[in-house]
């Protein structure tokens, strides 16, 4: 046998893999190019580069409060669906109680279910309540949905810790309340940032629940929604674009992170006499 | 119910000094008894160790010191007043855990200050005991250091120092040498055992290994199947076990099992006079106790017998060697290292050695 | 060694969220698909009348259909996409193999409109595709079929699933140890072989986490057939976003929910059993 078994060359693969890559940023890459376009949308190649569309966003108020409304909403989600999403993490961890499988999941149920019904059932909860729909339902919409995002990542690294550690403190003379901030909380740290981004990232984007709960208030996605059912406008290339070199900030920022936590833990065992 | 027990541990468990007092203790995992009416005393000062195949519920009993565990059934007391009904933070006990249990996050100061911040103490006080604590452990140099920076032994430096800073009134330590490589434990072993001694602080210690047993402790409890089988010094244990279990799991020992008949143990094809009354018997006699013949040791009260050599084991001071006695009676001899031997010799060893053990 | 009060404070919150705010919720849709609507109000009135409508009326069950075919085809055809990508990542991307991998995972980050609303300006007979098909002279018209149609919204879903398809693919493949590969070899099994014989069994609890998943989000999708589905491509979402929005019974919407729901939890409960069967630790 010539070399191992797993760098055995296959040319179709290769490309084949290589077209299923082009078809995943294809569209992508068409969209940024566009915005770019004076004649908008449309016919090939695009001629006349230009910027008017950008400025014609960044004068657009509506937009812009839009954005501000998800971000407010993605930042409560954020903080709800961590802080229910540690409990339960913990709960799952540590503690027995009926109904425990049930509740792991119904958890995980928004998740996995078409967003339409979990939108649906808010909606039909709102009104029996007789709450009135606005960028707070969409708050609580997400924050509820998202937990399990939180619960699953939080309680992964819940397992990975070191469980003498927080006998050592206990045994070092912390109280519970003590070990839970000094030691359980900073071996989460990874977690609870890898949780924090995806919720925000998932609020932002997030259609079909909010849909259902929106009031007066746009979120983005719906008010560019709003726009798209109107007729395209290539301001929409432009903000489509904006949104993606957010998105890809944000995951650098999160490899940034997540190596400098964990890198500085590998470089010192390399380091290790 | 009572435990084989020796005159040693008599004496000790009577003495005032009993700092710890395991009293019929019990606990059940489920439907499995792991440990079974455990009552054991522990004189202040003392290196104690808990000896024990894995599943023999030592680690068990020594959670249950520590707090992390509650016994099913019975009490255990330190100083005179009820220990199990605290928190492992409200108990005067700190724990070396078996993988150290280091807080990642913390320098290595930090988590030897860990117990005396949560605890308040002033940040002078912290900081003067912390040196001591490190210097006691000769890594005052390492202050500032990541724990995942240092080497298995400076990290069990580190969570002995961690737990000693605290002035526990007892020690445990978890198997704490186990995963370190043999020189540098027998290095650990020699230190701690200073250390031990000149603190004066008592110690738990949690070992499966015999010999670690042997060499660092005061006395060794044997576990096994969660009920002691044996609690006496390393001396004692070794030259008088209590039964065959004992004589097989400390040091090397040929089990001769057959009778006694008219004043004479019979075991295969050995023979030599011995009291006690008339059945079946075992006798325990270690490798060491046999001699070659004609190397010329006659002592009196001496029995003989003869073999052949059928397999020889050189380890540089000695031979280990494998004889045959007829009718498949194989037995062990240690020897002085002498090159190879082959056929039939003649055996001898003194009948005091041959200790009555029981089932 | 956690006490009972700590373990009362942990589970307590999180259960009484998600009873209030997720059980409640689903229990209302279910209690409304049992309820009608009378001169545009709903009425409390116990029924089966809206399981009978929806298993009757033609129209629905066409819908019904149409939406099983597309979400059929949209799992089908992003496992053909996903799974040699994963394939070829694991196996043969070697030393470049993390680079490439979070190249895959960057889409999933970028919102859904944005990608669904870039297959949109692609497909359109103004479109890209139209455009460059005419600019190469391929066509002279614009090509009707691309955008509004069942066509559109495959493409689109796929697009969006096929990510989410490689991932746990990738993952059960990661988890496959070489030496068996190996091994297999030794034995005298060629590459196709092997993969056939060690690879894909091995890969199936994989394989069946990313299909379900694709399936049964495809399936309660109503935003891509907006966007590009047009009248050919209504799905049954569609339908009960209208019967809550315009065309308000929304017992009758409740009802469609309902089947939804009780489809997708089966089909996930089904699929635990068979990965369960499908993974040899």
């Amino acid at each position: 046998m010539n070399g191992r078994a797993t760098n055995r060359r296959a040319p179709f693969l290769k490309v084949y893999a290589a077209l299923v890559f082009i078809f995943i940023y294809l569209p992508v890459v068409v969209l940024i190019l566009y915005s770019f376009n004076r004649d908008g949308v449309g016919g090939f190649p695009p001629r006349h580069l230009t910027l008017d569309w950008y400025r014609q966003l960044f004068g657009d108020a509506p937009i812009w409060d839009a954005v501000v409304n998800s971000l407010i909403v993605a930042a409560g989600s954020v903080a709800l669906s961590l802080t229910l999403g540690l409990l339960a993490a913990l709960a799952l961890d540590r503690a027995n109680f009926p109904g425990k499988a049930l509740f792991r999941r119904l958890v995980l149920l928004p998740l996995i279910l078409p967003g339409i019904i979990t939108g649906l059932s808010l909606l039909m909860f709102a009104v029996f309540v007789g709450a009135q729909l606005s960028l707070f339902t969409v708050f609580l919409g997400h924050g509820t949905a998202l937990i399990s995002v939180a619960t699953t990542e939080l309680f992964a690294g819940l397992q990975k810790m070191d469980r003498a550690q927080e006998e050592a403190s206990l045994d070092l003379g912390a109280t519970p309340w003590q070990t839970f901030w000094r030691i359980t909380l900073p071996n989460l740290k990874l977690s609870l940032i890898a949780a924090g981004l995806l919720i925000f990232t998932l609020s932002m984007d997030e259609i079909a629940v909010t849909f259902f709960l929106i009031g007066r208030d746009n979120t983005l996605p719906l008010e560019i929604w709003g726009r798209l059912r109107r007729g395209i406008t290539p301001e929409i290339n432009a903000v489509s674009t904006l949104i993606f070199a957010v998105s890809v900030g944000l995951i650098v920022i999160w490899y940034r992170v997540r190596a400098g936590v964990l890198g500085g833990e590998a470089q010192e065992l390399l380091e290790r006499p | 119910m009572s435990s084989p027990s020796s005159n040693a541990q008599d004496r000790l468990s009577a003495a005032p000094g009993a700092l710890l007092e395991v009293r019929g203790v019990a606990k059940r995992f489920g439907a499995r008894e792991v440990l079974k009416d455990i009552s054991l005393n522990i004189a202040s000062g003392e290196f104690l160790t808990l000896l024990g195949e894995s599943g023999s519920g030592k680690t068990t009993l020594l959670r249950l010191v520590a707090g992390f565990e509650q016994p099913a059934a019975g009490e255990i007391w330190m100083s005179g007043e009820r220990l199990d009904t605290l928190p492992p933070y409200e108990r005067r006990v700190n724990t070396v855990f078996q993988h150290y249990a280091l807080f990642p996050h913390l320098s290595v100061r930090d988590n030897v200050a860990y117990g005396l911040r949560v605890k308040k103490t002033s940040a002078a006080e912290i900081g003067g005991r912390v040196e001591e604590a490190l210097r006691m452990v000769k890594m005052e140099e390492y202050g500032d250091c990541r724990p995942s920076k240092l080497s298995g032994g400076q990290q069990q430096r580190v969570a002995l120092s961690r737990a000693l800073v605290n002035r526990p009134l007892l020690l445990l330590l978890d198997e704490p040498l186990s995963a370190l490589d043999a020189n540098l434990r027998k290095q650990m072993q020699s230190e701690l055992k200073a250390l031990q001694r000149e603190l004066g602080i008592t110690f738990l210690f949690v070992t499966h290994d015999q010999e670690e047993a042997m060499a660092l402790s005061d006395r060794v409890a044997l576990l096994r199947d969660g009920a002691l089988e044996q609690v006496a010094s390393p001396r004692e244990i070794y030259a008088h076990p209590a039964t065959a279990y004992t004589a097989q799991f400390i040091g090397q020992t040929n089990l001769l099992r057959g009778e006694i008949m008219h004043g004479a143990a019979k075991c295969g094809s050995l023979q030599w006079p011995a009291d006690g009354p008339s059945g079946a018997a075992i006798f325990s006699l270690r490798p060491e106790a046999i001699a070659l013949a004609s190397d010329g040791v006659t002592l009196s009260g001496t029995a003989r017998f003869r073999a052949a050599v059928q397999q020889q084991f050189f380890s540089g001071a000695s031979e280990l060697l494998e004889v045959n006695c007829g009718g498949g009676q194989l037995l062990r001899v240690r020897v002085s290292a002498r090159g190879p031997l082959s056929g039939e010799h003649e055996f001898v060893f003194s009948i005091a050695d041959a200790i009555r053990v029981k089932e | 060694m956690y006490s009972r009060a700590y373990k009362m404070f942990v589970s307590v919150p999180p259960l009484l969220w998600v009873g209030l705010f997720l059980l409640l919720p689903y229990a209302l849709m279910f209690a409304h698909s049992f309820w009608a609507v009378r001169d545009g109000v709903i009425v409390h009135q116990w029924n089966l009348y809206n399981y009978a409508t929806l298993f009757s009326k033609p129209v629905y069950i066409e819908v019904l259909l149409r939406t099983m075919r597309i979400a059929v085809s949209v799992t089908v055809c992003s496992l053909l996409l996903g799974y040699p990508l994963a394939y070829y990542l694991s196996f043969h991307a070697g030393a470049r193999k993390e680079l490439l991998y979070q190249l895959v995972i960057v889409p999933l980050w970028v919102s859904y409109l944005v990608r669904g609303y870039a297959w949109k300006t692609i497909l359109g007979s103004e479109g890209v595709l139209n455009g460059f098909l005419q600019y190469l002279h391929l066509t002279h018209e614009p090509v009707a079929f691309l955008l509004y149609s069942p066509f559109a919204v495959v493409l689109m879903l796929t697009h969006i699933y096929t990510p989410f398809v490689f991932l746990p693919i990738y993952a059960a493949l990661e988890h496959i140890p070489r030496p068996l590969v190996e091994a297999s070899q030794d034995l005298g099994a060629g590459s196709l072989q092997t993969f056939l014989r060690v690879i894909l069994p091995l890969s199936i609890p994989g394989l069946l986490a990313g299909a379900t998943f694709a399936f049964v989000l495809s399936l309660g999708d109503f935003l891509a057939p907006l966007l590009v589905g047009g009248a050919s491509g209504t799905m049954i979402a569609n339908v009960v976003q209208s019967l809550f929005g315009a065309a308000f019974d929304w017992p009758l919407g409740a009802a469609i929910s309902v089947c939804i729901l009780i489809l997708t939890i089966s089909l996930l409960f089904l699929s635990e059993r068979l990965e369960k069967r499908w993974s040899f630790k």
